[in-house]
């Protein structure tokens, strides 16, 4: 519903306010799927962050979509076919939430059998992300300093005036 | 936004708890929900306010961006540092357990520093992009 009012609405700022609701509506439910590490992250980041820095960017670009009025039948094709062959994927999928899944029996129950004797901390998302997977959290923080250096040499430096022989 | 009362006074009020509040998701990481990431955007929210409140180049005074810089890359470098320190102490790239005597307590710090590089990290980004995004509008708006 909120994804749909995004694709309607024509004024920006109301388009980044429902993406910052879409945001804490995602947060709730995966409070309800109980991985409350994630939905902490998408609250913080989805609602907090990315809504303020959109807003940023709107002081920079202004308010108000170019409106196009023009209505191709390809893309559409193209969204519904590719929706289709993503849900025909999914039919094949083993039922949600039940126990004997592949993900289940991986190296999930190893993780939660192990961890208060080797690691010795109370939330196993931790210790998976930051001990059992270090690497992997390792390669997450060098992409969000590369990404932090993109943004500040793109942005970063005062923009040379055009009548400056500089 | 330097003469809405209320909004000062309410952010005033709200910058404390929330630099607090980060500092415990960061530390308390292993014991409950939370950690470096959530708890850097955390920090970086307490300090956006604080420059939406009273303006870039008070935030900036307070926290120049050359600090923003150094933290950018010093969380990484914690990180990767981490990582050497063990490999010194005779174990594998990043495994705790060498940190201390025994692994558990290896394990805990490994993780906290590693945590703490993280935060540190997430928070210079955010800080960053967000002087670069505003500095950016107030360039354009004169």
């Amino acid at each position: 519903m909120v994804a749909l009012a995004i694709v309607r609405t024509h004024n920006l700022v109301a388009v980044v306010m429902l993406s910052g609701i879409y945001s804490l509506v995602s947060a709730a439910l995966f409070v309800i799927l109980d991985a409350v590490d994630v939905a902490f992250t998408e609250a913080a980041v989805g609602a907090g962050i990315s809504t303020i820095l959109m807003l940023g960017t709107l002081a920079l670009v202004g308010t108000e979509e170019h409106v196009v009025v023009k209505h191709r039948v390809v893309p559409v094709l193209v969204v519904l076919v590719t929706g289709a062959v993503l849900v025909y994927g999914t039919v094949d999928m083993p039922p949600f939430g039940a126990p004997h899944n592949p993900v289940h029996e991986h190296v999930a129950p190893r993780y939660l059998a192990e961890t208060p004797e080797r690691i010795g901390i109370p939330n196993v998302v931790t210790a998976v992300l930051a001990s059992y997977r270090g690497y992997d959290t390792m390669g997450e923080v060098t992409v969000v300093f590369t990404a932090g250096v993109g943004v500040l040499l793109l942005l970063g430096r005062r923009r040379r005036r055009r009548d400056d022989p500089k | 936004m330097k003469h809405h009362a209320i909004i000062r006074i309410a952010a005033k009020f709200l910058i404390p708890p929330i630099l607090l509040f980060a500092l415990y998701v960061q530390f308390h990481g292993d014991f409950g929900p939370g950690g470096g990431f959530q708890a850097g955007v955390l920090f970086a929210v307490g300090f956006i306010l604080y420059a939406l409140m009273s303006g870039l180049s008070d935030a900036q005074h307070a926290l120049p961006m050359s600090a923003v810089r150094i933290c950018l890359a010093s969380g990484v470098l914690i990180y990767a540092g981490v990582g050497v320190v063990c490999m010194v102490l005779g174990g594998r790239f990043l495994e705790y357990d060498v940190l201390a005597k025994d692994g558990h307590s290896g394990q805990h710090l490994g993780i906290l520093l590693v945590e703490l590089g993280v935060g540190i990290t997430v928070f210079g980004v955010m800080v960053a992009v967000f002087y670069a995004f505003a500095g950016r509008s107030r360039e354009a708006d004169r």
